[in-house]
């Protein structure tokens, strides 16, 4: 299965992924983030029960310096 | 009152209130451009800042989890968050980004809307800012809204349900100061929410006569960041916003141009 993350591509043989496992993978799920899916947010409730499919695109995102 | 009870009565209720929440502090600042995260959170502590932005980004996916963060130094439950939409330059990616702010801070919903239309000068698109304002309002965001010192854009911000009108001093990063006092002057006359000067501010005077024109906040992110030694300048905002929130509400005197008036009795003369 290949899908983009922040603009990068990414092969899976799993096809049982959640977006929990991509955001365990990322290591910040002990952060704050927060993940969009095809344009729309996955809020965190949905994140364990919410499959991941070929071709999906993720945005994940967290806080910086900024002005 | 007594004299002394004057400045106590300044102290103790003259809180900021912006939307649903409410702040004794009247210095906010960014957090970017520091060396580091210690030196972040130094000076924003000297500050006494309690509203702090941040910026939305993508993360480095693949991170060590056990790598800080900015909000490891600077805790959610310590400060008050106001994520922005730096880099945006359109209505729809302004209402996305802070929607994902939303999420990130777990409902947090007070923001500050920056659409930008110029990346050589990062002045705002005020006419895409108008809409993304409206479309954020709608969607239950408490919004501050960085803009020009158009007092007619000022002013229609205010009506489609900002929280607090934050019009620039002079451009982003640059340091030059209050460009426009007389503009901010007709904006603050006309508002009935908070007018918070962003940008521009370059030193600690700036900040003052920003303060004394009647601006109820400033908020400053390079002034303090690109000083030569930062926790210091930050001590020096908190002063001077104090400084000139006290002259504001002290009631200065009139100016008298081109007329001295002595301070020394004119009379008993030695001859």
């Amino acid at each position: 299965m290949k899908i983009f993350i922040n603009g990068e591509m990414k092969s899976y043989d799993q096809n049982n992924l959640t977006v929990f496992d991509l955001i365990v993978e990322a290591g910040i799920e002990n952060k704050k983030y927060a993940i969009e899916c095809n344009g729309h947010i996955v809020p965190k409730s949905e994140i364990k029960e919410k499959y991941v499919k070929e071709g999906d695109k993720f945005e994940i995102v967290g806080a910086v310096g900024g002005g | 009152m007594k004299l002394w009870e004057q400045s106590v009565a300044v102290n103790q209720n003259d809180a900021l209130t912006i939307g649903s929440r409410s702040f004794k502090s009247r210095l906010l600042v960014g957090t970017g451009k520091y060396k580091d995260f210690n030196e972040t959170r130094q000076a924003i502590v000297e500050s006494g800042a309690e509203i702090v932005t941040v910026a939305i980004r993508r993360t480095n996916i693949g991170q060590d989890a056990n790598e800080p963060s900015l909000l490891d130094f600077l805790p959610p439950s310590e400060f008050t968050y106001l994520p922005n939409t730096a880099g945006c330059f359109n209505a729809d990616d302004s209402v996305r980004t802070l929607r994902l702010a939303r999420e990130l801070l777990d409902g947090h919903n007070l923001v500050k809307l920056e659409v930008l239309g110029d990346k050589e000068t990062l002045y705002p698109n005020v006419i895409e800012t108008v809409e993304a304002a409206k479309t954020l309002v709608k969607d239950g965001f408490e919004v501050m809204v960085y803009t020009s010192d158009d007092p007619i854009v000022a002013k229609m911000l205010e009506d489609v349900g900002c929280v607090a009108i934050m019009p620039l001093a002079s451009l982003i990063g640059s340091g030059m100061g209050i460009l426009n006092p007389w503009n901010l002057d007709i904006i603050i006359k006309n508002s009935s929410v908070p007018v918070i000067v962003d940008a521009g501010v370059g030193t600690a005077s700036d900040a003052a006569i920003a303060m004394e024109l009647g601006c109820d906040g400033v908020l400053m992110n390079t002034a303090i960041a690109e000083a030569q030694k930062p926790v210091m300048m930050a001590g020096a905002m908190k002063k001077a916003i104090e400084a000139g929130r006290e002259a504001y509400l002290s009631g200065r005197m009139n100016k008298k141009l081109y007329q001295a008036s002595p301070s020394s009795p004119t009379s008993g003369l030695i001859k």
